[in-house]
């Protein structure tokens, strides 16, 4: 039988949770025995994904935030998912360096962060209804 | 979970904990008003004491960065783990500041430099 599992988390958009989630990640991941590597990076893009939903989709208010972590095998699919407000340009937000709010001090490395740290990145946005990051890894 | 300790010109920073959105609002505060306590020339990062940062980290260390810069001042970094390294590296903050051994050395680099 092929080795698959998975786990779901839904927790309030509050920046308390940004530690909590990765955590939970981290260490429903860790029945894969992963490197201390590949479990920083995977914790960190967590970590990311959420933050945004938090600073961006919700933009502070109070939402929901949805992830799902599947495991096939060798294979990590982590989805975080808001209903927030949504990207009006995808491609622009990925750019290296852009942020919305240079103001906040953010410096724009989230999506590049995630990008380089996992194998592969999708993001689906729709404005007024909210976003959807679905990355993937493999640990060896 | 900051420590802060001046020696002359010299501000040192020591943050203790993961450096996230949620952390780094009140770490950044805290610094500027230590920063803005005594005439600070050189800023010192210990990073001994943080296994986990993400890019709000990033934000953070070029605020603060821009702050000192304003006023003719440097900005150095020590005690980096590989996983913090790796944010610093990508992110091109060795761009605007050094990295050393410990803070002994980063104190005498810097105030030399000066
Ligand atoms: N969940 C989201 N909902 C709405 N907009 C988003 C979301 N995630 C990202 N964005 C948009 O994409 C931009 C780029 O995101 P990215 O994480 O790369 O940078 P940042 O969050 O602005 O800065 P940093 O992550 O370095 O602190 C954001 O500034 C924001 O405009
Ligand atoms: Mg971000």
């Amino acid at each position: 039988m092929k080795d698959t599992n998975v786990m779901k988390l839904e927790f309030l958009s509050k920046s308390t949770n940004e530690g909590f989630a990765r955590v939970a990640v981290a260490s429903f991941i860790s029945q894969l025995d992963p490197t201390v590597e590949e479990l920083s990076d995977i914790k960190t893009a967590v970590s990311e994904a959420v933050t945004n939903a938090i600073v961006h989709g919700y933009e502070n208010t109070i939402g929901k935030i949805y992830i799902t972590v599947k495991i096939d095998e060798r294979n990590i699919t982590i989805e975080v998912k808001d209903k927030g407000k949504g990207i009006e340009n995808i491609e622009k937000a990925r750019e290296p360096l852009y942020t919305s709010k240079p103001q906040l001090e953010r410096s724009g490395m989230g999506f590049t962060i995630m990008e380089s740290f996992m194998d592969k990145l999708t993001v689906r946005s729709s404005l007024g209804k909210g976003t959807t990051i679905v990355m993937k890894k493999r640990v060896n | 979970m900051t420590d802060f300790k001046f020696n002359g010109s010299t501000l040192i920073v020591k943050i203790n904990e993961e450096i996230d959105h949620h952390t780094c609002d009140l770490i950044k505060n805290k610094i500027d008003l230590a920063i803005n306590f005594r005439n600070t020339k050189h800023l010192i990062f210990d990073f001994t004491g943080v296994n986990f940062m993400d890019s709000s980290g990033i934000g953070m260390v070029m605020g603060r960065y821009k702050n000192m810069h304003k006023n003719h001042g440097t900005v150095a970094v020590v005690g980096l783990k590989p996983t913090v390294k790796k944010i610093f590296t990508m992110s091109g903050l060795f761009k605007i500041l050094s990295e050393y051994k410990n803070v002994e050395e980063a104190m005498k680099s810097e105030v030399k430099m000066a």
